[in-house]
């Protein structure tokens, strides 16, 4: 600890104004900050005299932390998939190795990627790194294929950071979900490459009889009779789509979205920890709920006749929902606000699901509508609280 | 009505070092100044006594030239030793080193049923010239109020739910009189009610249980609940255009004095507490007292910020500091102007010592029970960045009021916005938990402190 300090002190002064690399201070004061919480003190006056022990740092790591069982099961279901498809059946092991294989690289490249050009936004416009993407780097590769191309992964978070997030201002006033938007990025300029036959890496083996690379979700929308229920029981390996594995994961999907237990295991840190809003969550898995609920009523095809609480374990429903909704800068920003952004991520979720073949998964596209429609939701929500003092004068 | 009023929102901030009911009297400071610097809306203060002038208790000394009438006056006897100016000559302390023995400067005394025929116009004269004004504060701005005005009520906190906060029952025993005498020169002045708002989990301190004219309101609940401000909001909100007027109990006390015995009487008792402070104990001072004396046996180590005030609102004075012109305590705790690594003591580590409204990890702070005392010190955690989390000033503001979007309606200057969204009911320190548990970090009394003197001059 102490010759870091040391180290650090030594080579500061190259860094600060006047020194060989003055124009690189703030790259090497977010790595000096990562090590040392500064030394800075609160104000003498005009302001509080002691500070919470929390900052963004701290913030941050939680959600990170949050992340992990999504990203560890993902690890562990994208060897899972490989041996199943193959049926070569692998050690425990064996589907860790040939997992972390697939996603590793596509972390690394989707942090390599987004730091360097924090980085280069924050020299060149002389602010501080903000610690916002440290959170968006590992959002990005669980919501990616596990046979996406790497050169992809680095368009795409570059293409999100810059133009959702750097243009807007950074970290704080982006408006849109940026790792969304990456996603979404990639669906409309590579279709081909995230969505059909990408869900399971194949690495060239050959798969066993019979065997088709199909989500739930692709399944329940190419259902034309019968019920969608049958549809799963009729796939090449029988309890794959049962509901107990769609709800722990053990199904093709992007990489971290698959095991709703997961998401919910992250769902209880962000919600224990305060920093995700359980308001958005709880509404937006009601909303799917009630969107199915009103599907049914309707019956017109098998998905629509399909029990409504598989809209919970299917897709992508839970991770959107518990990392993406959560947002708190692209999301509303009123406790009002929050009920009613999350309800409508989720009806319109089973919306697009269901009615629209195009894409099959839709909480990508309910959540980037509702970011556009989160300031407006805001808006009545801060004018009901005028109303209410403007009315308390005239009684 | 009395009311009765439970608040689940806020947030206590527990410090190690709270004052002992017991008070000392041994040590007398030698000197006491009064500092304009105290009194938020004051905008051109004059003195209108000279370096070696001698004064009385009670002689007025300075006064603010955009307000003409309120007298500000010497807490002491004695001799003027130093007029004090910072930058461009703004004048910062009038200095004065008092006698042994205190001599008033005599104002009309009168008896308590004389009082009841007093006439506004005469008390208020009294009031102006004596020095016992400037404790009257009023809603909307949180500034000395302008005599000219008709509050529509009058506020009195009977509690003080900030950190290590002294205890006004022991602060204020055997006052009876002259608080009761304060009610009725106080009542003189407004149309509606005086209220006084106790604390609801603690037993009333006679000094209001026995006292006539008044409401009493009672309040449940964590810090800010001791709040003026907050107090309004629940029993009788500001509207647009209204007036509402506040004082500390003592400022009632100070005026009743005023007219039973005819003299400023600026002696009060002083908790001096916190977590660097050997025997955290009440002393007994006049205003503006000298803090050097004071604590200077009592500090545990030399690294530390004096605080007039309680941490969340109060001035960093220095170790040779005077007590501020509305403070009845005074917080010493650590410096923190040291570097923390990550894993021991950083934003990685994982810890129960240190107080955090948030349960972010590592932070472990909840587990404690409410009792657990915590020694912080003045680091600031982290560093400034844009607002990225919701939802959580919401929690530690029990009124009805966006302190996000007011916050921001201010950074804006948003005169229209602002109005809307409440900056009428709020001060500085009705957001100061905001600042503390921010992640981000702002200067959110600043910001408030900014949009209240936009409003001003608006």
């Amino acid at each position: 600890m102490k010759f870091i300090q040391d180290f650090l002190h030594k080579v500061r002064p190259n860094f600060e104004k006047g020194g060989k690399y003055e124009k690189f201070f703030y790259i090497y004061e977010a790595h000096e900050t990562l090590f040392f919480t500064p030394a800075d003190t609160t104000k003498s006056q005009g302001g509080v005299q002691v500070r919470d022990a929390i900052d963004l740092k701290r913030m941050m790591m939680t959600v990170i932390l949050a992340m992990v069982p999504c990203l560890l099961f993902g690890i562990w279901n994208v060897g899972h998939q490989h041996f199943l498809a193959t049926g070569e059946g692998g050690a425990f092991l064996d589907k860790i190795i040939f997992g972390a294989w697939y996603v590793l690289p596509v972390v690394v490249v989707s942090y390599a990627t987004g730091l360097t050009i924090e980085f280069t936004f924050a020299t060149i416009r002389r602010h501080e790194v903000n610690e916002g993407f440290l959170v968006t780097g590992m959002l990005i590769p669980l919501i990616m294929p596990p046979n996406i191309p790497l050169w992809q992964v680095a368009l795409a978070t570059a293409f999100a950071v810059i133009l959702a997030k750097e243009v807007f201002g950074g970290t704080g006033m982006n408006i849109l979900n940026v790792a969304m938007t990456a996603r979404a990025f990639l669906y409309f300029a590579y279709p081909t490459d995230i969505s059909g036959e990408v869900w399971t890496v194949l690495d060239g083996v050959a798969t066993v009889e019979g065997y088709s690379g199909a989500t739930a979700l692709a399944i329940a929308a190419s259902t034309q009779a019968g019920s969608v229920g049958d549809a799963f029981t009729s796939n090449w390996n029988a309890d794959m789509f049962s509901y107990s594995s769609l709800f722990i994961g053990t199904v093709p999907g992007s990489i971290g979205e698959t095991s709703t237990l997961a998401c919910l295991i992250g769902a209880a840190i962000l919600i224990f920890s305060g920093i995700g809003s359980a308001r958005i969550i709880l509404t937006v898995f009601f909303g799917a709920y009630l969107m199915g609920l009103i599907f049914n009523l309707a019956g017109a095809n098998p998905f629509m006749d399909m029990p409504a609480h598989y809209h919970w374990v299917m897709g992508g429903l839970a991770f959107g929902a518990v990392f993406m909704a959560t947002d708190p800068v692209s999301g509303t920003h009123t406790d009002t606000g929050k009920w009613i952004y999350g309800l409508l991520i989720g009806m319109l979720t089973v919306l697009i699901r269901v009615f629209n073949p195009a894409y099959p998964e839709g909480i990508m596209l309910a959540v980037l509508l509702m970011n556009v429609f989160a300031p407006l939701i805001d808006y009545y929500v801060v004018q009901s609280n005028k109303k209410r003092r403007l009315s308390r004068a005239t009684v | 009505m009395s009311k009765s009023i439970k608040l689940k929102k806020g947030f206590n901030i527990n410090l190690a070092g709270k004052a002992a009911l017991q008070t000392s009297t041994e040590i007398v400071p030698d000197t006491y100044a009064l500092k304009p610097t105290d009194f938020a809306g004051m905008i051109r203060p004059k003195v209108i006594v000279k370096e070696g002038d001698n004064v009385k208790a009670g002689t007025p000394i300075l006064f603010d030239k955009k307000a003409e009438g309120i007298m500000y006056s010497s807490p002491v006897s004695g001799e003027v030793v130093e007029i004090k100016r910072g930058e461009k000559r703004k004048l910062l302390e009038v200095k004065i080193l008092a006698d042994k023995q205190i001599e008033y400067e005599s104002y009309n005394s009168y008896s308590i049923s004389d009082i009841e025929n007093l006439d506004v116009e005469t008390a208020k004269k009294q009031m102006l010239n004596s020095g016992v004004w400037p404790n009257i504060i009023q809603r909307p701005y949180a500034i000395v109020a302008n005599p000219e005005d008709t509050p529509k009520s009058i506020f009195i906190s009977g509690f003080d739910s900030h950190p290590l906060a002294p205890d006004y029952a022991y602060l204020f025993k055997d006052q009876d009189k002259y608080f009761q005498a304060g009610v009725e020169i106080l009542k003189k002045f407004t149309k509606g009610l005086i209220h006084v708002n106790l604390d609801g989990n603690a037993e009333v301190p006679s000094i209001f249980s026995q006292a006539k004219d008044i409401q009493i309101n009672k309040f449940f609940g964590k810090h800010p609940a001791g709040n003026v401000g907050v107090q309004i909001h629940h029993i009788d909100p500001i509207n647009t255009g209204e007036i509402v007027w506040t004082l500390n109990p003592f400022g009632v006390i100070q005026i009743g004095k005023l007219f039973l015995e005819g003299k400023y009487d600026s002696s009060k008792l002083v908790a001096i507490a916190g977590s660097e402070i050997k025997e955290p104990k009440y002393y007994s001072v006049y205003g503006g007292a000298s803090l050097e004396k004071i604590i200077n046996s009592q500090l545990k180590q030399n690294h530390v910020r004096v605080i007039s005030g309680n941490v969340l609102t109060g001035v960093s004075v220095g170790k040779k500091g005077y007590l501020g012109f509305y403070d009845h305590m005074v917080t010493i705790i650590p410096e923190g102007d040291q570097q923390r690594f990550v894993l021991t003591d950083g934003w990685f580590s994982i810890t129960k010592k240190r107080l955090s409204f948030h349960r972010a990890f590592g932070l472990l702070s909840f587990l404690n029970n409410g009792k657990e005392e915590y020694v912080l010190d003045t680091n600031m955690n982290g560093q400034k960045r844009a607002f990225v989390m919701t939802g959580a000033f919401e929690k530690v503001v029990p009124m009805d009021i966006l302190p996000t979007h007011l916050l921001k309606a201010i950074m804006a200057e948003d005169f229209d916005e602002m109005e809307a969204l409440g900056i009428y009911e709020v001060a500085e320190e009705d957001l100061a938990l905001c600042e503390y548990i921010d992640v981000s970090k702002h200067d959110v009394q600043s910001i408030v402190r900014k949009g209240i003197n936009l409003m001003r001059e608006g």
